[in-house]
C-alpha cells in the first residue's frame, strides 16, 4: 500500500518537478537494496555530528536493519575533509558515507569526482530544492545552528549579552571559549558569516579578550556545563539543547546581529566499499523516521517537511539568521584559517 | 634443542645473513624516513632543492615563537624533575623513610600513565574554573567564583604537569645509581672526617651525577617531544609548542615540506643534547662496580622520617593518586566538575564505552596487537643487537651500537612525518595499513630495549656461551639456547617496556592512523578534541587495566624458569 502510494508521490514530484528530478532518478529502499545491503554487512561513515549522537544514529540504522553494522569514524569536518584526501591520496577507499558541517566540501569533492549521484525518495518529495545537488551526489542531511550560548549559574539572565560586539566588553575576558575553524566545520561556517556581518575587525578584538580555544563547536556547550567557562562564542546549538535537557545550567543565546545557519549535507562515496550499505544508510538518514530521530533525540532542525520542530527549540522563522553561501566558503575556506590562527594564535 | 641438531643442522652459521638483514631493517626503520624527511625540508616543489623551506620556518614568527616555547618548556621540565626526583630516588634508596619499597615501587609503575592521559586527567583537576582543585580551594578559602590557584592552561601548567610524567624516569635512574655506590666509599668518608653534608656533597653526589644528568636530558627530550600533553593543554591557552605546530602542518591544506623543515631543529636539538649528555660523562671515569662491595647504608632519619614520608607521599599524589582520583571521578559521574552524590554517580559512560561507542572494539584489538608484535619483535631484534654489541662479537658492532641507539634522536613526532613521507608512495604502501604503526613503534622503543638488554649481557658471563661455541653451536643458536634463558627476566623487562611504550604513543601514531588503524591512544585524542572526559576516563582506566594484567603475565615468565620467553 505504501509502496503504491510512494510511486504515486513520486510521480507526482517527477510531474511537478522536472526540472529537479530530471538528472537523477530519485532511490525507493528495495528488497533487493537490502539484500545487498546485509550481504555487505556493514557501512562506514564519516559523521562531523557529535559522537554520542552519531552512535545513537548508527544504532537506529542499525535497529532498522539489524545485520548492518555501522562503524562511526567522527571526527571536526575540517579534520574530516584533510583525512579522506590523504587517504584518497594514497589510494586508501575505506569510507561509505560522509557528512559534515561544512557545506563548502560537498561543492569540492562534487569538482573532484568522488561522490555517487544518489538521491533518496524522501528527499525529492520532501525537501526543498535548493537543498540537494540538481545532479544528486548530495542534499542537506540536517540543520543547525551555531549559537551563542551562558552558564547561568555563573552569569545572570539580565547581564547576559546579546550579542557579538556586547563581547567585546572587558567584563568578559578570559570567560569565554570558542571551537576552532581549522578543525571545525561549524565554526569555520560561522566565523564566514560572523566576519561578512561584522568585519573581521570584530574577531580581530575578539582574540584579545583570552578566548579558550578548543577545537570541536561540540565542545563549547560541554565546557559551559562544567562551568570552565560562563559564555560560548559559538558552538552547536543541537549539542547545547541537549545539555541543557540533562538539567544543567546552561541558556541558548539567539544574538542580535543573527545566528549563523549551519547546513550538513550527506553524501554516498563514489569509491564505497560497501555501496549497497551505503545508499541504504543515506535513504534511511534521509527518511522521515531518521529525520524526526534527529529532531527528538538530538535537538536538530531539519529540512523534511514532514517533520516537526523539537518542541523546546523556536521555529527557524522565529530566529535572525545569517545566509549560508557554501560556495564562497569554498573559496575562502583557507584564508579564513589562515587569518583565525594569526588572530587566535592557533 | 638436542644435541643432535646441535651437532648437524647449523654447520653452516647464517649468522652472517642474519646480521646483514638486521642491519637492513635497522637502516629500514631509521634511514628511509629520515631520507624522505630531509629530501621533503630540501623540496622546493618543483623538482629542484632549496633551503628555503627553512628560511619559510625560521622566518615566520609563528614558528619561532613555539621553538622558544619548547625550549623553555623542556628547560623547565628537566631541571624541575632533577630536583624532585634527586631528593626523592635518595629518600628511598639511601634512608630508612617509612614505605620506601612501596613508594619506589609506585613512582615506577607510574610510568604506564599515557601522558596525554595524565594531561587530561590534570584538566580535570586544574582548569581555572571547573578543576576539583581550584573549587576545593574556593571552597575553603571562601574566595569568589572567578578566582583560581591553578591554571592548567598555561605555559606554568603545561610545564608542571609535564613534570608530574616525566619526573619518573629521571626518578628510576638516580635510584638505581644510589643502590650501586658501595658502602665503603661513604665509609670511607665518614672515617676521613667528612660530615653527613661533606660525604653528600663530595662522594655521593658526584657518584650519582652521570645519572642525574641522564636524568635531566631524558625529561629534556621527553617533555620537547610530546605531542599530546600541549594539544591538549597549550592549544586552548592560544600558544603552540614545536609538536602541535608540526602537527599543524598537516591540517588542510598539508604543507609536508614545511613539516618537515620545522622537524630539523627538533631533531639536530636531540642529537646535539645527546652528545653533550655524552661528552660531560666521558670526561671522567665512575667505575663504582666492580669487585664485591657492602650493602649501601641507609641514613637514619630519625623523627623526620615521618616528614619525608609525607613529602614523598604528597610528590606521588602527583603522578598517581590524583590524577587516578580525577579519572575515577569522571569515569563515574555525568559531569566531572560536579560534587560527588550517590545521585551523580552513573555508569553511563562504561555503558557508551563497552557498548554504543563502534570504535572501542576494534581500537582495542589494533593497540594488543601492535603491542604484543612490536613487544616481541622488537625484543628478539634487541637481543641480537644486544648480544653483538654487549660481545663485540662481530667488526662493526660500534654501527650496531649507535644504529640501535640512534631513534632516541628521533622524536615521535618527526618520526611519524617521515614515515608518512616515507611510505605513502611506491614501492612501499604502507599507509592505512598496521604495518606503518609497527615500523613506528619498533623504530620507537628500540633503543630502550636494546640498552635494557645489553647491560643485562654485561652480567652475564660469556664462559658459558664460548662453552657452546666449543660444542659446534652457530652464535644464534648459542644465544637462544644459552644466553636467552640466562636473560629471561632482562627480556621480560624490555618486553614489557615496549608493550608500555605501544600504549603511550600518540605522537608517531597521530600522524599515520587511519579509520581501521585507530588505536587506544589515538581514540582518547580524538575524544579530546570533542570534550568527552568522562569516555575518556573509562578508556583511560581500561588502558591502565591491559597495562598491569600484561605486564603481570609477562612477569610470569620471569618465575617458569629459563627458556619459556624464546621457546
Amino acid at each position: 500500500m505504501s509502496r503504491a502510494r510512494n510511486f504515486l508521490m513520486a510521480l507526482a514530484a517527477a510531474l511537478l518537478a522536472p526540472i529537479a528530478a530530471s538528472a537523477v532518478e530519485p532511490s525507493k529502499i528495495t528488497p533487493e537494496l537490502i539484500a545487498a545491503a546485509r550481504k555487505e554487512g556493514k557501512v562506514v561513515v564519516y559523521t562531523s555530528i557529535e559522537l554520542q549522537m552519531a552512535e545513537k544514529v548508527a544504532k537506529h540504522f542499525e535497529a532498522a536493519y539489524p545485520g548492518i553494522k555501522v562503524q562511526v569514524e567522527r571526527s571536526g569536518s575540517e579534520r574530516l575533509f584533510q583525512r579522506l584526501g590523504q587517504e584518497y591520496g594514497s589510494n586508501i577507499r575505506v569510507a561509505d558515507v560522509i557528512t559534515t558541517s561544512d557545506a563548502a566540501h560537498f561543492v569540492i569533492w562534487k569538482r573532484q569526482g568522488w561522490l555517487a549521484p544518489y538521491l533518496p525518495e524522501d528527499v525529492v518529495l520532501h525537501f526543498p530544492k535548493e537543498q540537494y545537488d540538481p545532479d544528486g551526489t548530495y542534499a542537506s542531511w540536517r540543520l543547525s545552528l551555531s549559537v551563542m550560548g551562558y552558564n547561568t549559574k555563573l552569569i545572570k539572565a539580565e547581564d547576559a549579552p546579546k550579542g557579538y560586539r556586547d563581547l567585546l566588553d572587558p567584563k568578559w575576558a578570559g570567560r569565554m571559549v570558542k571551537a576552532n575553524p581549522n578543525y571545525s566545520g561549524t565554526a569555520l561556517t560561522g566565523v564566514f558569516q560572523i566576519s561578512r556581518e561584522l568585519g573581521w575587525e570584530f574577531f580581530e578584538k575578539l582574540a584579545g579578550q583570552r578566548v579558550m580555544q578548543v577545537q570541536s563547536s561540540t565542545e563549547p556547550p560541554k565546557k559551559l556545563s562544567l562551568g570552565e567557562r560562563a559564555i560560548q562564542v559559538d558552538g552547536n546549538e543541537y549539542v547545547l539543547l541537549q545539555v541543557k535537557r540533562e538539567g544543567n545550567p546552561v541558556e541558548i543565546i539567539y544574538a542580535r546581529e543573527g545566528t549563523p545557519v549551519i547546513i550538513s549535507p550527506s553524501a554516498v562515496l563514489k569509491a564505497a566499499p560497501n555501496p549497497n550499505a551505503a545508499r541504504l544508510y543515506q535513504s534511511h538518514m534521509f527518511s522521515r523516521a531518521g529525520q524526526q530521530m534527529l529532531i527528538d533525540s538530538a535537538g536538530m532542525r531539519s529540512y523534511h517537511r514532514q517533520t516537526k520542530v523539537a518542541p523546546d527549540l523556536p521555529a527557524l522563522d522565529a530566529i535572525k539568521v545569517l545566509k549560508d553561501d557554501a560556495a564562497a566558503v569554498a573559496d575562502e575556506a583557507e584564508k579564513i584559517k589562515e587569518r583565525h590562527s594569526r588572530y587566535f594564535r592557533t | 634443542m638436542s644435541a643432535a641438531s646441535l651437532g648437524r643442522g647449523l654447520r653452516l652459521d647464517a649468522s652472517g645473513a642474519v646480521l646483514a638483514a638486521l642491519g637492513l631493517l635497522l637502516v629500514a626503520l631509521v634511514g628511509l624516513p629520515m631520507f624522505w624527511l630531509g629530501l621533503n625540508a630540501l623540496d622546493d616543489r618543483a623538482g629542484g632543492l632549496t633551503l628555503g623551506n627553512f628560511a619559510a620556518v625560521l622566518g615566520d614568527a609563528s614558528f619561532r615563537e613555539p621553538l622558544w616555547t619548547t625550549l623553555i618548556l623542556a628547560s623547565t621540565v628537566s631541571l624541575a624533575s632533577c630536583a624532585v626526583a634527586a631528593p626523592l630516588g635518595w629518600l628511598v634508596a639511601r634512608t630508612d623513610m617509612p614505605l620506601a619499597r612501596p613508594i619506589r615501587s609506585l613512582i615506577t609503575a607510574s610510568f604506564v600513565t599515557p601522558p596525554f592521559l595524565g594531561a587530561v586527567a590534570w584538566e580535570i583537576l586544574a582548569a581555572p574554573n571547573s578543576g576539583l582543585l581550584n573549587a576545593l580551594w574556593r571552597a575553603a578559602t571562601g574566595a569568589p567564583e572567578d578566582m583560581h590557584l591553578f591554571n592548567v592552561y598555561s605555559l606554568h601548567g603545561l610545564c608542571f604537569v609535564i613534570s608530574c610524567f616525566t619526573f619518573p624516569f629521571t626518578f628510576v635512574l638516580v635510584a638505581n645509581a644510589l643502590d650501586r655506590i658501595p658502602a665503603e666509599l661513604e665509609d670511607a668518608s665518614s672515617i676521613l672526617g667528612g660530615g653527613v653534608f661533606a660525604t653528600l656533597r663530595r662522594v655521593t653526589i658526584p657518584l650519582v651525577l652521570p645519572a642525574l644528568l641522564a636524568g635531566a636530558v631524558v625529561a629534556f627530550l621527553q617533555a620537547m617531544t610530546l605531542f599530546g600533553s600541549p594539544a591538549i593543554l597549550a592549544l586552548p591557552a592560544g600558544f603552540h609548542t614545536l609538536t602541535t605546530k608540526i602537527w599543524s602542518l598537516f591540517q588542510f591544506p598539508p604543507k609536508p615540506h614545511l613539516a618537515a623543515a620545522a622537524a630539523v631543529p627538533l631533531l639536530l636539538v636531540t642529537i646535539l643534547l645527546l652528545r653533550l649528555q655524552r661528552w660531560i660523562i666521558g670526561r671522567r671515569s665512575y667505575a663504582v662496580i666492580g669487585g664485591k662491595h657492602g650493602q649501601p647504608r641507609l641514613m637514619r632519619l630519625g623523627p623526620w622520617r615521618w616528614l619525608a614520608l609525607a613529602v614523598a607521599l604528597a610528590v606521588l599524589s602527583l603522578p598517581v593518586f590524583l590524577p587516578y582520583a580525577a579519572l575515577l571521578k569522571a569515569a563515574l559521574t555525568r559531569i566531572p566538575s560536579a560534587p560527588v552524590t550517590f545521585e551523580a554517580l552513573t555508569l553511563k559512560h562504561f555503558n557508551f564505552v563497552f557498548v554504543e561507542f563502534s570504535q572501542t572494539r576494534s581500537a582495542l584489538k589494533n593497540t594488543v596487537i601492535l603491542g604484543v608484535a612490536a613487544a616481541t619483535i622488537g625484543t628478539g631484534i634487541a637481543m641480537v643487537l644486544g648480544y653483538l654489541a654487549a660481545r663485540q662479537a662481530v667488526r662493526g658492532h660500534r654501527w650496531i651500537d649507535f644504529l640501535a641507539t640512534a631513534p632516541v634522536a628521533i622524536p615521535g613526532i618527526v618520526l611519524g612525518v617521515g614515515l608518512f613521507l616515507a611510505y605513502t608512495r611506491p614501492p612501499f604502501m604502507l599507509y592505512g595499513t598496521l604495518w606503518i604503526l609497527l615500523f613506528a613503534y619498533l623504530t620507537i622503543e628500540l633503543p630502550i630495549a636494546f640498552q635494557q638488554i645489553r647491560s643485562a649481557l654485561h652480567g652475564i658471563h660469556p664462559e658459558l656461551e664460548e662453552a657452546g661455541r666449543i660444542l659446534g653451536a652457530s652464535r644464534l643458536r648459542m644465544l637462544k639456547d644459552v644466553t636467552a634463558p640466562l636473560l629471561t627476566s632482562g627480556l621480560v623487562a624490555a618486553w614489557c617496556f615496549i608493550f608500555i611504550g605501544v600504549t603511550r604513543e600518540l605522537s608517531a601514531a597521530i600522524m599515520l592512523f587511519t579509520a581501521n588503524t585507530k588505536v587506544i591512544s589515538v581514540v582518547i585524542y580524538d575524544l579530546n578534541e570533542s570534550g568527552d572526559l568522562g569516555p575518556i576516563a573509562v578508556l583511560g582506566l581500561l588502558l591502565l587495566a591491559i597495562s598491569f594484567v600484561v605486564v603481570a603475565l609477562a612477569s610470569r615468565f620471569r618465575t617458569q624458569g629459563p627458556g619459556r620467553v624464546v621457546g
